[in-house]
């Protein structure tokens, strides 16, 4: 159909007209509410499509929701076992919903939990610290290693972007490859455990405080592992809001982020505020490492990760980089990894992920624009 | 076209090119179009005039399908139509070319052209299509090199390739949002060449603008628009005056005079000594170009666009290297320095580009207030940013300079064009600039607006600021320059005092013949 034959009217037939018009138009305002309205949204049409795969799978959708949801918060003991999994996540979430402020792509955020635990075990392991060392000098001492560590790696392609332009996206996923490379050459290699795939054990000093620990004053607390970890993401988000909505580097960064060329103008240093973002980035990814590492694994091994440096791309996206949105985005994914492992250890949950991560990319185009119906 | 019958009542005569009746748009807080009747005859050239804001753009948008109405008809050679995206307006004959171009920067001419079209369905045989282009230009002479890719075109010619797009479609009506506004004078007559070449050839065009002379100029008949609502409705050109069409745009008596005082200019403030830069395709734009400015003084420079000005105003700035020469300011070499030294050094500048570098469309009017001195007090400590004092700077600011807003937290996006240009005087002149560098500083402002901006640069140089005007306006260099220096080729043409400036001088010097006094080092 060439452009003279097209009708201008693209359901009108002969006589009959389709009684409705649709149109899309850009949206010229965005009202506060529609962001949160649109996410949630999202998020149902998610979990229908989810249920429809499941459906034809051969599984009753509703009574697996039904199931995840008790599995994942029906009881004190599975919601802590969520709160542990969603502990990295927000750390890893808030470390991408920073640099995407910038629409710096960092795609690298496993990469950097990777050498962030990596940096936290070496002050055990090399060690820098003998291990007697008290775990008020010990914890902190970790917690340094493992966000310079991060932070150095986030360092690397930023660099790279700010002095050659080399694409961010790329370099950050390449070096997610070296990262975890890095650690399996020394758990194999100089801090194998007799032989295996897997360091010592961490003496209890390098382990981060516990709800378990405490059971001697509160009964109740017995077997809750949750840890310290949860309050350094609670706290950075609340760093994380201040430097982007009430600080000059935010304003900067958010500045840079909305058009580049108003920021040169504007005399903001580019390459320098590149390498900072990149830098504190990594460094936050690098501590949700290392709280992964003393709070829940105590060793470093290969198997650390649950993906949580990748799906913390898909929670700043959800939760539309507001760094409080990443808390409870973070729980919500900690309880689908946590009740995802009793449908099936792989499969499903990862499907859902994606079902979301993609219902929430399309559902940005409702803040763009605007679909009217109207009556013919 | 449209499966509808035609309407009884507009079979009588020939059926009007465009007609459109009782059309009503909404926005958030404003009506934009309020019952506007509008009509185009085949074979005309019909103006729509009105100040910013008063609705233009919207009918337009309307009538190219890129907005809906909430209320109203439109008929196309008498058949009524219903748009839902500008591909039905294409179809049925009507293209626009908008005042922000549409067009992809790293494709070239031809690409971009052909963008969007069913044909070629697969294989992009590209010599033959950029010879199919290039015989459309001969026989509209619109002269664009078809290989050539959109960021390495002047503004002139990137329009030239929006027409040819829309020639291309088979558009038999032409839609022309503000085209002079980006134009040089030379340009100006070119479109207007090409136009006529075009309404003789049987095509329409609706010519948005504000510029009265041009108005009288080009267009059959002219419909006023006045704050959504027609003032005037299709008065032919040649009983239509300026002062009577000024009038009806603004709904009051306007003045065209700007009142010039006598200041005894100060200190050199800028001097910029043999100065040599490329542009972005990495050719010479600047060939050891020297200019000097004093304080109390207003330097304007003369040429025709992509002869180097705006290349001399980022060099100045520090947004552009220099591969020789100097950028003094007040007795500081800052040439190749960061921008930010500039800024420190009390430097204003109006960019030419106000949308993609004077302002970020996605920040608030009041985040947009504050770029560069969100680093100082009292907009923060260096490190935290003062909320309050933001707020309060930018109503006062608001208020001040008059820019219509509904508040301080809109995203300047949805700024008009006199709207963000008046933020960024307000935010530059409120700095308290000892040098201001105005690149195009009216372009594309109504009658109103642009006195508004002409007698601040004004009041700026009573207070002793040294300005360096770059303008494609003669008219403004005459009226607001002490000298004006002609450029061309990145070359220094000359200078002319204000007193012995003549339009015939300058266009000298704007195509090459040095007049007056040579170039100071």
């Amino acid at each position: 159909m060439t452009g003279q034959e097209m009708s201008a009217n693209p359901v009108g037939g002969q006589g009959w007209q389709f009684p409705f018009s649709i149109s899309i138009e850009p949206r010229l305002t965005v009202p506060k509410w529609l962001p949160a309205l649109i996410s949630v949204g999202s998020l149902g049409v998610a979990f229908v499509i989810g249920g429809i795969v499941l459906a034809v799978a051969g599984g009753n959708p509703l009574a697996i929701y039904a199931h995840l949801i008790r599995a994942a918060f029906g009881d004190i003991g599975v919601f802590n076992d969520t709160l542990v999994k969603a502990s990295p996540l927000m750390l890893v979430g808030l470390a991408c919903a920073l640099a995407f402020r910038m629409k710096l792509w960092n795609i690298g955020a496993e990469g950097q939990f990777f050498l962030g635990a990596w940096g936290a075990s070496a002050v055990v392991l090399a060690p820098i610290l003998p291990r007697d060392t008290p775990a008020i000098l010990m914890i902190p001492t970790m917690m340094l290693a493992g966000v310079a560590c991060g932070a150095l790696w986030g360092l690397i392609p930023g660099f790279l972007k700010a002095k050659f332009n080399v694409n961010e996206i790329i370099t950050t996923l390449m070096m997610n490859y070296i990262a975890v490379s890095w650690v399996l050459f020394w758990v194999f290699g100089e801090w194998s455990e007799s032989g295996f795939q897997m360091s010592p054990m961490f003496p209890r000093n390098a382990w981060l405080p516990r709800l378990t620990d405490y059971a001697a004053q509160i009964p109740q607390f017995a077997g809750l592992t949750l840890h310290a970890g949860i309050l350094f993401g609670l706290i950075v988000s609340v760093v994380v809001w201040f430097i982007t909505s009430r600080s000059r580097w935010g304003y900067e960064i958010r500045l840079i982020g909305d058009n580049k060329e108003a920021a040169r103008y504007a005399g903001v240093d580019i390459a320098r505020n590149t390498m900072l973002l990149m830098m504190v980035s990594g460094g936050i990814a690098g501590l949700a490492g290392m709280a992964e590492i003393a709070g829940v694994v105590h060793r470093l091994q290969g198997a650390i990760s649950n993906n949580y440096g990748f799906t913390g791309i898909i929670i700043a996206w959800l939760a539309k980089l507001n760094p409080f949105a990443v808390i409870l985005v973070s729980v919500l994914f900690g309880g689908l990894i946590q009740a995802g492992r009793e449908i099936q250890p792989s499969g499903v949950p990862r499907m859902l992920q994606g079902i979301i991560l993609f219902c929430v990319i399309a559902g940005d185009v409702l803040l763009r624009y605007r679909i009217q119906i109207t009556r013919r | 076209m449209s499966a509808s019958a035609p309407l009884p009542d507009s079979a009588s005569s020939i059926p009007y090119a465009v007609e459109m009746r009782g059309i009503v748009k909404r926005f958030p807080g404003v009506l934009a179009n309020d019952h506007v009747d509008f009509d185009l005859r085949p074979g005309e050239v019909h103006a729509l005039l009105g100040e910013n804001g008063a609705g233009k753009s919207t009918l337009m948008n309307i009538l190219s399908g890129l907005y809906r109405p909430d209320a109203g008809l439109i008929r196309v050679n008498g058949r009524p139509v219903h748009f839902n995206s500008p591909r039905d307006a294409i179809a049925a004959g009507l293209g626009m070319v908008h005042q922000h171009f549409m067009l992809v920067p790293t494709q070239t001419v031809t690409e971009n052209i052909i963008l969007g079209l069913s044909e070629p369905r697969f294989f992009l045989p590209l010599d033959q299509l950029d010879q199919r282009v290039l015989a459309l230009q001969e026989q509209y002479g619109l002269r664009v090199d078809p290989k050539a890719r959109i960021w390495q075109l002047s503004v002139g010619e990137q329009q030239r390739v929006e027409i040819l797009k829309m020639l291309y479609r088979g558009a038999n009506v032409l839609i022309m949002d503000e085209p002079t506004a980006v134009l040089t004078p030379q340009e100006v007559e070119e479109l207007f060449h090409t136009l006529r070449a075009m309404v003789a050839r049987g095509h329409s065009v609706i010519f948005i603008s504000h510029k009265l002379d041009e108005v009288l100029k080009i267009s059959n008949r002219i419909t006023v628009l006045r704050q959504g609502r027609v003032a005037a409705s299709g008065i032919p050109a040649h009983e239509a005056t300026k002062a009577q069409l000024a009038q009806l745009m603004v709904g009051r008596e306007v003045v065209f005079t700007v009142r010039k005082k006598p200041v005894q200019p100060g200190e050199v403030v800028l001097s910029v000594e043999d100065v040599c830069a490329e542009n972005d395709r990495g050719l010479p734009a600047l060939r050891h170009f020297s200019i000097q400015v004093r304080a109390g003084e207003i330097v304007g420079i003369a040429g025709v666009a992509g002869n180097g000005q705006s290349e001399l105003a980022q060099v100045i700035t520090g947004l552009r290297r220099c591969s020789c020469g100097r950028v003094v300011i007040a007795g500081e070499d800052i040439a190749n320095r960061p921008p930010r030294a500039a800024i420190e050094r009390h430097v204003a500048h109006i960019p030419e580009d106000r949308h993609g570098v004077g302002s970020s469309p996605g920040l608030s009017l009041a985040e947009n207030l504050i770029m560069k001195s969100h680093r100082r007090p009292p907009i923060s400590n260096g490190w935290v940013l003062n909320l309050p004092m933001i707020r309060r700077q930018a109503a006062q600011l608001k208020d001040e300079y008059n820019i219509i807003a509904p508040s301080v937290e809109v995203q300047a996006r949805l700024l008009s064009g006199g709207n963000l240009q008046k933020a960024i005087l307000a935010r530059e002149i409120s700095a308290g600039p000892r040098l201001i560098i105005a690149v195009q500083p009216t372009r594309g402002l109504d009658v109103g607006a642009i006195e508004t901006v002409q007698n601040l640069l004004l009041k700026e140089r009573e207070h002793g600021a040294a300005i360096l005007l770059i303008s494609e306006e003669l008219e403004e260099l005459l009226t607001l320059s002490d000298r004006i220096v002609g450029m061309y080729e990145g070359r220094h043409m000359g200078e002319l005092n204000a007193e012995e400036a003549t339009l015939a001088a300058i266009g000298l010097m704007m195509a090459g013949t040095p007049q007056g006094k040579p170039a100071t080092r």
